[in-house]
This record gives C-alpha cells, structure tokens and sequence, in this order.
C-alpha cells in the first residue's frame, strides 16, 4: 500500500488555543482544530452544509458528553471532531482529514 | 424461505425492502432496476442544480445490499410475468421464479399528444423530468439554450422551472389551467403565488392550451396556443402531471382501473393474491396516490401482510401538503376546495404581504375541513393537526386566519396538551405525540434524544418546532424541574457563575473549570463565561486564554453575515460625526466595495469585509480616528440621541452631548446581551429613549432616567426609574443598575426580561441601586469604574499584534478569498447572490 502523502500547512505556534483555522490542501478548504488541554488536532471539512458557507473553521469548539464538537458559527449545528457526524441532524455528516504535528509543522492528508 | 421479487427500485420499491428486512420472516429478495443506479430521492431530484450529487440523492447502496443478502439488477427491466409458472423474464433475458411479487413501476411523466418535431434534436431539448438521466439531459440542452418553457404549473412543474432557472434560463411556465397547482389551491391562492415566482423572474402563463409545438426562428422551436399566442423557446419540459406505470400488469392481464393503474385491495394485493402493487402504480379505491409518503404506507402494508399479518391493511392517506416552491410556502390540507356539502369558507388574501390564507369548516363552523395557505404556512402544522384529529376549533374560524392581538393567544388555545397521543407530529417518520410522550417517560430529555430515539424532526425538520413543544410539555407533566444549570459542564446557572468569578477572583474559563465545572467546555458555557470574565476584568477578549470562547462575532470582532463575510461598524458616539469623519468611511467603503447602510442607533454599517480585509479596513478606519463601535458584542451598543437644546427650539437640555458622555463611559462593557441607550433632549422624545434599556429625557430640572426597555421582538416600554437628576447621580445610577444586572442576569437576558423576572421589580431595584438595600453599591460602582479603566478599543489592541492578525486570513496557509463568495449588484451596491442566481452552485469537493 502506499504511504499516505502528507501535505504540510503551517507553523503550529501560529495556532491560538482551542480555536480552528482553515487550510487550502489541492483546492479543497479544511477546518483545523487545536484543542489545547489534550493538545490534540483535528481537522474535518470547512464546509457547513446548513449554512452552505465555507465557516466552520470558524466555530466554537467544545464537547458534548465526552465528544469533542465544532458549532457552526452561523446557525450553531454542532458536529464531531473525531468523526464529522452532526450531533444536531444524523442525517448530515462532514468528512474527516488525518492531520498530525511533525516537528512543529501541521500536517494534513487527504487520504 | 419464500422467494420474493420487486420490480422497480424507486422510493416506494426500496422501501419495501427496507420494511421487509425488519420482519420476522424469512425471505429472499430480488430487486430490478430499468435504470443504471439503485434507488434515490426523486422528492429532491431539483436539489442536483443547486448544489447536490448524485450521491447525496442516493437513499441506498450495492453494499447495504450486499450485506443485507439482497439480490439486484440495475439496468435491467422485468418484461414479462408468467403468472402460471411464476416468473418473470427481464429485457437481458434473465428469468427468474417467485414466490410472490412485488409491483413498485412507479410511474411514467404524462406527455400530451401535442404535434411537435420528432428529430435527433427534439430527443435533446423535448424533455421530461423524472430521473437523473433526465437532469443530466436538462443540464445538456441548458447548454445550448437560453429560454425554457415547463409545460404544466403543478407542483412538479414549478421544482421543474426552478432548475431551469437554477441552470440560468429565462423561464416560462404554462399552464392550462386557469391557475397554478390547480389542484391544490384556489384561484385567490394562485393569483398570489403567481405573482411571488413572478417577482422571482419565471414567467407564468394560464390559460393556455399548447397547440403545436414548431421549428422556431431566432429560437429553437416557436409553441403556438389555442387563443393564437405564441411563445418562443429553446427547450421544452413536459410536467403535465403523471401515469401509473401499469404494462406489465396489463400485459399479465392484471385488474386495471378504467384509466389505469393496478388495481389493489387494502392489503396492496392486485387481483392475483401473490401480487402485489405499491406506489404510484397502484390504484386504490380509484385513486392513485402521488406523492411518496402514501407509497411508503403501502410498502408497510404489503410487506407485513407478506409476513403473515392478516390484519394489515392501507386506509388510504392524507394528501396534506406542505412545500417551498421557489422559497415560496405553499400549503394544503384536506378538503381545500371546499366541496364537503354544506362546508364553509374564510379566507384572507394581504396582497401587502403576499400572503393568502384560507379555511374550510363544517357547517357548524367548529370542525377544520380544510386549508390553503400561500405566501405564509407557518400555521399549518397546527392547522394539520386540528384537521387530522378532527379537533374542535379552538377559536371562532375568522380568528385562524389573523393573528390575534393578544401575543400568543391564539396559539395558546391550540396548545399540544390539547393534542390526542394518536397526533402525528412528525410525518416523514410517522412520530406521534404518544411516542415522543413515552420517549420522555423512557427518560429523553432533549430535542436531541427525542430525534435518537424516535426519528422525529429528523426529515424534512419541519415539525421541530412542535416537537419540542411536546417535549416540554411532558417533560412539566412529569413534574420534571427544568434545571438552573447554564449547560452540563456546569451545575450553576450564570448567575451563581458570576458570583464565583467574582468572589474567587478567577481570570479565566480554565480556571473556573477546575474550580467548578467538568469536561471541555460548549457552545453555551464559554461565551457566558467568556462575558462575564469580561465584564468583570475587561482583559482583551482576543488573549489565548480567553479567545476560544469568543462566539461568532466576538472572535473576529466583526459581525459575521450570511454568506460567511462580516459586516463593520465604526463608533459614532451619539451619532454626530463631522463631513471629513463622513468622507473616511465613503473612502473605506469604496475601496473595499462595502453595502453601506444606516443603522436604527444612528451609525453605519459596512458590509461584506472578507475574513483578510477586516484588519487593513480598520487599520484605515483608526489611523482616523474611529475606535470598535462593538457592534458585534453582547455589550453596550449605542446610545441614540436627538439634536437636543443645542439646535432644536425645543429642547431643554445638550441631549447630544449627554449621549456623548455616556457612550464614551460605558463603551466595551460585555454585559449578558446586548445594551441600547437614548437620550432624548425635551419631553417630546424623539430619541424614543422609552423604547431602551437605559433611557434618559431631559426635564427642566435635569434628567429622567427610565430603564428596562426594549424594543425588537418583544417590545417593553421603559419604567421610569428616577426624575430631576443632575448630571453625577445619574450616571451614578446607571452604573449600578448596569453592574447589578452583569451580576444577576441570565445569560443572554435582556434587561426589560431581567426585570420582569426580578423579584420585586422596580421597586426592588430602586432599593438596591437607589437606597442601597443591599450594601453592594460602592462595590458596583468600583466594578463599573474598573472597567471604565480598562477599556480599549480591540481593533487598536489587534492591529499592534502581528501573532493576532494571523489569524485574519481565510486560509492559514494561502492568500486570497474564499473562492465560493459570489455578488450581485443591486441599487448601486453589492448584496450575496441568492441561490436561485448562483452560477456555481457550493459544493463540497470531496
């Protein structure tokens, strides 16, 4: 198999705690979160399927029961960090993205 | 294991199948499929030109299938029925044996004998609307033209023109009848919707009997009507309604009714008792039913009788409809045309409005037959449900149709205890009231458990509202104690939060997580928080620590719009501003090409600043002179002021330079919502300052402080609070009472709701802020005075540090803007392109 390819973003000191930014990877606009007290990071789709704007980078993080979560700015759905399911509609999901921290650098794949 | 076989994999026919996999017996199924692809959501078929694929339609997969054991064959088409031998043979010449069948054919677009060019050209641009094939077809002659014309103003025919639309074609639609959705509303009812998708650019002609359809001149083909109009067009859709497709049973010399359809008794069996029929094919008591959610009433029935329950049986269904035809409600319920003997009307027609609204009743006036709602259908849900439950009205009919004075009256006297258990409540997943009562006995407690666990709310949404409201009420039944707790991260409400902020001295959320709370935090808790660390301290809100709980707004210091971009407003403190101060927001809103407006508290707006102009716009904006006007917080917003006794030959008092004053002191304090002030220099009030949270009119003697007004969806006239007061007590005052609410508010409370709920109301707060009841004062006055201290204009603060204006970028790793953003201008200015007028439709690249 072959090795995912890794596509390298940014600095990860230019991160603010426990916020999103948005990356451009091959045209596509990804949402990547920092959530500072694990020090974990997550990346899932920026777009917003309610809204139909490409926002949720943008969002509120936080979670539910345990589940980490991303509001929608604009309208407040809440979604799944881990898995891009909206929590508010289970119709509705988002994709995911692996992303990793490689000597400080933020990496995603679009595998 | 009994061999079943359904013929045709539409809604209905993979329905079946679904229903069929959760009975208990033991079967086999086989599916066929004429079409290249599984079954998908023709409901939603026109969603394709505005942003969805083929996959987002596709309600089932190969491997569901698969894993379910289910056989299929897509582009394959059963052609016969040996009804002796018990098979059937398909196109590609399989032939397979059955057990019992299962007719799902669906149904085939109704094309009228009209004359018309019969050519490799008229296969391209001669259409019907009805499958992804035909989309794709659409999409191919929208290419190559420029007019389209739907033939039929159904409820078919309109999705149809708006994809046309959607595709960018000038767009007509004709219609025989003297109106649209002739079947389901009435002429008042047409004359309005007509005009509303009018106004949306689609031309509408009624009356209309297509002659010959010919070879056109400057367009592709010229339509000729019987009263000698012509009309030209490049392409052609036919939606003139629907017939059951019913071949294969005619062939097998099934029971077919006198104008088609297979004949089915309330089991859905046909006249050979090992067929059945469901969906549009099939007729019952001579009537064929078209829309899906009768067909998935038939697919119940017919699989549970498959499996041995006898007493299964299709009682026909209610062809209510609620739709948004080009973003125009439309509505229907029961007997719209009144024809029950003896049944009597009201109606309203608001042509200010565009809305039209009528109900039918029994003689009596006290039973709802029926409805038609256009422009508004807001009510239908509980229309619906005083029809289908045969309710006796709550109100005399005349009272449906207007909105009663009293607030909530009307809607009071239909509330959900009065609902039987057997209400649907949610009809795309068939949720009554009964079930969403005994989910909450089962221990649901949220919107979000109620949708887990009964599936209601979770098609089309448009019950949610009532849902909730069913919720609630049985959740008060069982006497549940809604708790005080702001969120689960929690177990205190804000204003318990703001106490121990305050006494503990706590600086930030992490902080008071540890001190009191539990898990990461939400949507609900850190914005709360975030308002009260700032309304106590007035750090900068963009700081690491406190800016993941910055909501929407806050966190960019703008206020986010719509389409994703922001809108900014500059202080103008008590609206003056000089013609040079004028000119520097002209320039700023040239530059950046910003809709400019006015504002109700007398500033100006600028919208539609991407994410990357935000910082080089307000770098412009204070290099002049302006500071944040804090239009995008929960904070004090503005204070209004008229012109007062500087110029006004009636004022009393300098009204503006008081607004001045205030505005300047109270500035940034993030409160628990929004804060509006006026001050209004004579008794005339032109400020409306009664209208406010904290209102001031000038007396003879000095200052009348009134408090606790509103305006907006609630309005509360303010009290007054105190007369005659000079210049110190007063802002003396409004510190306290401003401090005092911070402290004791909900979050997101407004003042006038505040006091309502205060115990004791007015007076209480004038023995707390006037007489010091409380012994708080000094302590609210020196909290005030801190924050007065602190302030600073967040835009200055975020131009000086680079690290924060990284984050003022679209793409973190790439200039430019998002790509998706489109405009159109109107009146001189831009505003976001509807959907209807986005050429690239958003979608998500996957």
């Amino acid at each position: 198999m072959q090795a995912s390819k890794w596509f390298d973003i940014c600095d990860k000191s230019i991160l603010s705690p426990n916020t999103g930014v948005c990356a451009l990877v091959d045209g596509k606009q990804i949402a990547v979160f920092w959530e500072s007290k694990n020090d974990q990071l997550y990346a899932i789709s920026n777009y917003c399927p309610f809204s139909k704007t490409h926002s949720l980078s943008r969002g509120l993080i936080g979670d539910s029961k345990g589940e980490l979560l991303v509001a929608s700015p604009l309208y407040k759905q809440r979604f799944s960090l881990q898995t891009g399911q909206c929590l508010d509609d289970q119709a509705i999901s988002v994709p995911v993205y692996p992303v990793r921290e490689t000597k400080g650098r933020i990496e995603i794949s679009l595998d | 294991m009994q061999r079943i076989i359904v013929v045709g994999n539409g809604m209905v026919g993979h329905r079946f199948i679904d229903e069929a996999l959760t009975q208990s017996g033991s079967f086999q199924l086989t599916t066929f499929s004429e079409e290249p692809r599984l079954a998908y959501d023709r409901v939603q078929l026109s969603s394709y030109f505005s942003g969805a694929t083929v996959d987002d339609l596709m309600m089932t997969s190969e491997s569901y299938y698969d894993e379910k054991g289910v056989e299929y064959f897509i582009n394959d088409r059963v052609a016969s029925i040996d009804r002796s031998a018990k098979t059937i043979t398909t196109t590609q010449g399989r032939t397979e044996s059955y057990d019992k069948l299962v007719l799902a054919t669906g149904s085939t677009p109704f094309v009228p004998p009209i004359p018309r060019p019969d050519d490799e050209a008229a296969k391209q641009h001669i259409l019907v609307y009805r499958t992804i094939e035909d989309l794709e077809a659409m999409k191919a002659s929208a290419k190559q033209s420029k007019v389209g014309v739907v033939i039929g103003g159904g409820l078919l025919g309109l999705e149809a023109a708006k994809a046309l639309k959607d595709l960018g074609l000038q767009t007509h639609v004709v219609e025989f009848a003297p109106r649209l959705m002739a079947v389901q509303i009435d002429q008042s009812g047409g004359d309005i919707l007509r005009s509303k998708i009018e106004e949306l650019g689609v031309h509408v002609h009624t009356d209309k009997n297509t002659q010959a359809i010919e070879p056109g001149e400057d367009t592709r083909y010229l339509m000729k009507f019987a009263d000698g109009s012509v009309l030209e067009t490049d392409m052609i859709l036919f939606s003139a309604g629907i017939r059951p497709q019913d071949q294969l049973a005619r062939d097998c010399e099934l029971a077919i009714g006198p104008r088609g359809g297979i004949a089915i008794n309330d089991q859905c069996q046909t006249s050979d008792p090992d067929i059945y029929a469901v969906g549009e094919c099939a007729l019952w008591d001579g009537k064929i039913f078209g829309l899906v959610a009768p067909g998935y009433s038939m697919a119940k029935v017919a699989s549970a009788h498959l499996s041995g329950d006898a007493a299964a049986s299709f009682q026909g269904a209610d062809m209510s409809t609620k739709l948004k035809l080009m973003g125009v409600d439309v509505a229907s319920i029961g007997d719209a045309h009144a024809q029950t003997e003896g049944a009597l009307s009201y109606s309203l027609c608001d042509e200010a409005k565009q809305v039209y609204k009528k109900v039918v009743t029994n003689a009596a006036g006290d039973k709802l037959l029926g409805a038609i709602l256009v422009g508004d259908a807001s009510d239908y849900g509980a229309w619906l449900q005083l029809y289908l439950n045969d309710m006796t009205l709550p109100v005399a009919p005349e009272y449906l149709l207007v909105p009663s004075t009293e607030e909530g009256a009307a809607s009071a006297g239909m509330g959900v205890e009065a609902l039987p258990d057997t209400a649907q409540i949610c009809s795309c997943y068939d949720v009554t009231k009964g079930q969403i009562a005994q989910a909450v006995k089962d221990g649901a407690t949220t919107m979000a458990d109620i949708k887990s666990c009964t599936g209601a709310a979770t098609g089309c949404g448009g019950c949610s509202a009532l849902a909730n409201q069913v919720l609630n009420s049985e959740l008060e039944k069982l006497g549940v104690e809604v708790s005080s707790a702001i969120c689960e991260h929690f177990d205190y409400s804000r204003q318990e939060l703001a106490d121990i902020v305050k006494v503990k001295q706590i600086r930030s959320f992490e902080q008071l997580l540890e001190e009191c709370g539990s898990g990461h935090g939400c949507e609900i808790c850190k914005p709360a928080v975030g308002s009260i660390l700032a309304s106590f301290w007035n750090d900068y809100v963009l700081e690491d620590e406190h800016i993941g709980l910055q909501d929407t707004n806050d966190i960019f210091l703008g206020n986010m719009q719509k389409d994703g971009t922001y809108s900014v407003v500059p202080r103008i403190a008590g609206g003056e501003i000089t013609p040079d101060m004028l000119m520097v927001i002209a320039e700023v809103a040239k530059e950046f090409d910003l809709y400019t407006k006015i504002t109700g508290g007398q500033r100006i707006d600028l919208f539609g600043a991407q994410l990357h102009e935000l910082p080089l716009i307000w770098q412009k904006l204070c290099d002049a002179g302006f500071e944040t006007g804090h239009a995008y917080g929960k904070s004090v917003r503005t204070v209004k002021s008229c012109v007062g006794s500087t110029w006004c030959r009636y004022g009393v008092q300098d009204s503006v330079g008081m607004a001045i004053l205030l505005e300047n002191r109270y500035k940034g304090l993030r409160s628990p919502h929004k804060l509006k002030f006026a001050v209004s220099g004579c008794t005339r009030e032109c400020a409306e300052a009664q209208s406010k949270d904290i209102g001031v009119i000038a007396t003879d003697a000095g200052w009348a402080l009134y408090v606790c007004g509103n305006g907006g969806m609630r309005p509360r006239h303010a009290d007054l609070f105190a007369s005659d007061l000079d210049d110190v007590t007063l802002m003396r005052y409004i510190d306290r009472i401003l401090m005092f609410y911070v402290r004791t508010a909900d979050r997101l409370q407004r003042t006038s709701v505040w006091m309502e709920n205060l115990e004791g109301g007015l007076d209480y707060l004038k023995q707390v802020v006037i007489d010091d009841s409380l012994n708080l004062c000094d302590e609210l006055e020196a909290d005030m005075s801190r924050v007065v201290e602190n302030y600073q204009c967040e835009w200055k603060t975020t131009l000086s540090d680079d690290k924060k204006l990284q984050r003022f970028r679209q793409f973190v790793n790439a200039d430019g803007s998002d790509p998706q953003l489109q405009y159109v201008r109107e009146r001189g200015q831009r505003r976001p392109a509807t959907e209807d007028e986005r050429r690239i439709d958003i979608v998500e690249v996957r």
